[in-house]
């Protein structure tokens, strides 16, 4: 099916055949498109890495930026404009390892953005090297002997952080990706979506079939608004919970809380300026 | 006495030196002096000792001295540090056992003022700022009404006790003053009541709001973080997103974010701040989106003296960033220009889509100065967005390089920014062809720029044999000093715009037979870069970095041997 968000003539993409972010980039654009966002409206910003070539393929506006700094620069782009879509996109090493910092803060602010992280365990651009989420023991092109660092847990630093919106998918299920998807782009605030994905030339060892048999989906009577209940769910890794982890009331979101939007709720490109206004602050 | 004194308060850090001085600049000056104030800090929150400047003279002032004419000592210990500076006539005003008696006997005139027991009297220790700030007023005889207004206004949210207790410190003080009889005699000078202080900090702020910047994030470090302090005071009136950002990568990635969704941004750092920045910098040339930074430089390598002055980090600025690419620093000297070319910086960061650096230091930030009034009406927002068409190209090659500018949500294409070297679409590309194509498009902006480039100022001789050759900071000090030496072969060539090297460059360099550079750096970056640039070489270096600025003094001793 083509969306809105395909190009005319269909651009080669840098992927290897089998790789999980092809299904990420069908999904997204499908799920875009059913929720009738408007192409002109919506704004990629993503880092670098395979998964952060995404904003090469699909057909609206896009910032792509550093590795690592997706967060920020897609934060600047909000604030300056509520009326866009934000998406903040990229790998497990873009956001979690170079982007960390940024991470932290991005859910701190609230700011009203979907972050997706396709998160293939693996550095995949530079070749196989262990990513923050990389599980204890796993041997990579760098890590010989295999790694020994504790692996990162997006979903319980995000939950502990308060994040108003945590999710985590799998992108072998894109029923349940695309629902997830369209619930964090409904979502006011910031909303993190962690979704899984083979990375079929570096990552031996979470394959396909290791990401079926290792998650679950949380079923109906799972309470996604009880902090703690999510924090248990979110240290759960023998096998991974999927789905929405954890929501609350926050509703303020960053721009909201800004002087600059008290009184103008206009994007400030909108805003005249006259330098006369300002003569009066030299009256020292 | 002479037409030109210099107040010396010392004391610790803590004891709000600085509101004594912002009430008793504007007291003078509204009472028809010229002033100029300068602090220089410990790097602490209490005690050490710190010290601050006042001067006050019938004509324009500008500079630091060396020479104390009147040492007012507010705590322990408040003179070793500064003694070599005592002249002959220095009066020393303070309690008697905080003057150490060596300096009893040193010559000085010693007044012995117990401000801390006329505080005390009045209610407590904490009016001992008020007692200072009468005292001056009434060394210099200001009108005790104009001073009780300053007061009341400035603790206008405190309360009437607070306030009653101050203004009956303020005249205890007052009489003090009074009392010493000190007999000063400056002439005062009618225009300089019309004219407005301010700090080197507000020039920045205060330059961006005029040009427009409705977004500024910054990491704090001193001693930059006044400007983003400044805004933040005023975000709500001029509409401006504030930020304390996580770090300084974080900053310089999300005015980039900004100035693509539209908005006209800015950060706001020093040297450490700045090398984080640089992979952002060198993000913001490939993506040409515009941005500015502020950068107040202070000495280092790494934390250095972090309260202190330098001009170190020219070359920092000049080179940062990996790759080849464009961009304009501008080193304002006075606060005038300060807000003109910070106002400008906007503008030119808009329309040549290249990062613009405001280049200050710790002392230009935080000293005082009046200027003459501007005219804000003579300030545009120039505004070089497009419209963009159903077939926008984000990098389109054009003659001048620039790129029509679109933003989201503004016209009928998408505005695709690349980090990769991209095709005129922006979409990634490793075409060999497109890639030079676009390199010469980025470095063609620095020619087409070149052309309203700003030129160097020449003050004092027209016929000079020897030229001053100074940048920022030092504007004053040698101003000053060129002005009063009266020398019809000796000239100060100011450099408010350090790249490109203005067009005029060469020219005002040739006319002269001996050239003298003088800066607040070890290395003397700028010569090198003139040099480089030119070919042409200084015969006389004269460079201060000891963490403090140049005085007036040390200027002239310097070039009385070389000129
Ligand atoms: C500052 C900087 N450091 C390092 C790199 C090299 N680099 C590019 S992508 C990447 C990691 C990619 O891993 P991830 O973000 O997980 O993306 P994936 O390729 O696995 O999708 C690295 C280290 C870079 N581009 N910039
Ligand atoms: S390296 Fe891995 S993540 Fe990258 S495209 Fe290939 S399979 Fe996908
Ligand atoms: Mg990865």
């Amino acid at each position: 099916m083509k969306t809105n968000f395909d190009f005319d003539n269909i651009p080669e993409t840098s992927w290897c055949p089998g790789c999980g972010n092809f299904a990420i980039l069908k999904v997204l654009k499908e799920a875009l498109d059913e929720l009738n966002i408007d192409p002109q409206k919506l704004v990629i910003s993503a880092g670098i890495g395979q998964a952060a070539k995404i904003s090469q393929y699909i057909n609206s506006n896009c910032f792509n930026g550093l590795h690592g700094r997706a967060l920020p620069v897609a934060t600047g782009i909000k604030t300056s404009n509520p009326d866009l879509v934000v998406v903040a996109e990229g790998g497990d090493g873009d956001m979690y390892g170079e982007g960390g910092n940024h991470f932290i803060h991005a859910i701190r602010r609230n700011i009203d953005i979907i972050n997706i992280v396709h998160n293939n365990m693996v550095y995949g651009l530079t070749l196989g090297q262990a990513s923050p989420t990389s599980r204890k023991g796993s041997k990579t092109t760098l890590q010989l002997d295999g790694v020994f660092l504790e692996s990162f847990n997006p979903i319980a630093v995000a939950i502990s952080l308060n994040a108003s919106f945590v999710a985590r998918a799998f992108s072998g299920d894109m029923k349940q990706l695309k629902k997830i998807l369209k619930e964090a782009v409904n979502h006011k605030g910031y909303a993190l979506v962690d979704v899984f994905h083979p990375c079929v030339s570096f990552n031996k060892i979470n394959t396909f079939k290791w990401f079926k048999d290792n998650t679950y989906y949380v079923d109906e009577s799972y309470d996604n608004t009880d902090k703690m209940a999510a924090l248990e769910k979110a240290f759960e890794t023998d096998k991974f919970p999927l789905g929405i982890i954890y929501k609350n009331g926050k509703n303020k979101t960053f721009s909201e809380n800004l002087k600059a939007y008290k009184n103008d709720k206009r994007p400030l490109y909108q805003r005249e300026v006259n330098p006369e206004e300002v003569e009066k602050l030299l009256s020292f | 006495m002479k037409n030109d004194i210099s107040i010396v308060l010392s004391g610790e850090a803590g004891q709000g030196i600085k509101t004594v001085e912002l009430l008793i600049i504007r007291a003078l000056k509204n009472s028809g002096y010229n002033v100029f104030s300068t602090t220089e800090l410990m790097s602490r929150v209490r005690g050490g000792n710190n010290t601050t400047e006042i001067r006050v003279s019938n004509k324009k002032v500008q500079a630091f001295v060396d020479r104390i004419d009147i040492l007012i000592v507010l705590s322990k210990n408040a003179i070793s540090r500064i003694e070599n500076r005592l002249i002959k006539d220095s009066i020393i005003i303070g309690q008697n056992s905080v003057i150490e008696e060596k300096y009893k006997n040193g010559g000085y005139k010693i007044k012995d003022v117990d401000m801390g027991s006329l505080a005390k009297e009045v209610g407590g220790i904490i009016y001992s700022n008020a007692i200072v700030y009468g005292l001056i007023a009434g060394i210099f005889n200001i009108d005790l009404n104009l001073i009780k207004e300053y007061i009341t206004n400035h603790f206008s949210t405190k309360g009437k006790i607070i306030i009653e207790n101050n203004i009956s410190a303020v005249i205890k003080g007052y009489e003090k003053g009074n009392e010493l009889n000190l007999e000063i005699q400056i002439k005062k000078d009618d225009k300089a009541k019309n004219q407005i202080i301010l700090s080197g900090t507000e020039s920045i702020g205060i330059g961006a709001l005029a040009g427009g910047c409705d977004f500024i994030t910054a990491y704090p470090m001193s001693p930059s973080t006044g400007v983003i302090h400044f805004l933040a005071k005023h975000s709500e009136e001029y509409g401006v997103v504030v930020e304390q950002a996580e770090d300084e990568i974080s900053a310089i990635n999300m005015i980039q974010g900004a100035w693509y969704a539209g908005a006209r941004a800015m950060t706001t750092t020093s040297g450490g701040g700045f090398a984080l920045m640089e992979e952002g910098i060198s993000n913001a040339a490939i993506t040409e989106v515009p941005i500015v930074i502020h950068l107040a430089q202070r000495p280092a390598p790494s934390t250095g003296l972090p309260t202190r002055t330098e001009q170190g980090d020219l070359n920092l600025a000049l080179y940062a960033g990996h790759g080849e690419f464009p961009r304009i620093i501008f080193a304002p000297g006075n606060f005038t220009d300060g807000i003109c070319l910070t106002q400008k910086a906007f503008n030119l960061a808009d329309k040549y889509q290249v990062p613009v650096i405001i280049l200050t230091d710790q002392f230009y930030i935080d000293s005082y100065q009046s200027i003459k009034s501007i005219d804000f009406s003579d300030f545009e927002v120039e505004n070089y967005i497009t419209k963009t068409d159903k077939d926008y190209k984000r990098y389109k090659i054009t003659e001048d390089g620039i790129s029509p500018r679109g933003i989201p949500m503004h016209g009928d294409g998408f505005v695709r920014f690349d980090s990769h070297e991209h095709d005129e679409s922006g979409f990634i590309t490793e075409d060999f062809d497109i890639r030079k194509k676009m390199v010469d498009k980025r470095l063609k902006k620095l020619e087409s720029y070149s052309k309203e480039s700003i030129d160097a100022e020449i003050i004092g001789s027209k016929n000079y044999k020897t030229l001053i050759v100074g940048w920022g900071s030092t504007y004053g000090v040698i101003k000053e000093v060129i002005q009063e030496l009266n020398d019809d072969d000796l000239a100060f060539a100011y450099f408010k715009q350090v790249y490109p090297l203005p067009n005029n460059t060469k020219e005002i360099l040739s006319k002269a037979k001996k050239l003298i550079i003088i800066e607040n750096n070890a290395t003397s970056q700028f010569g090198q870069l003139i040099k480089r640039y030119t070919g042409m070489e200084f015969t006389k270096r004269i460079l201060k970095y000891n963490g403090m600025p140049f005085s007036i003094e040390e200027i002239i001793e310097k070039l009385n041997g070389i000129k």
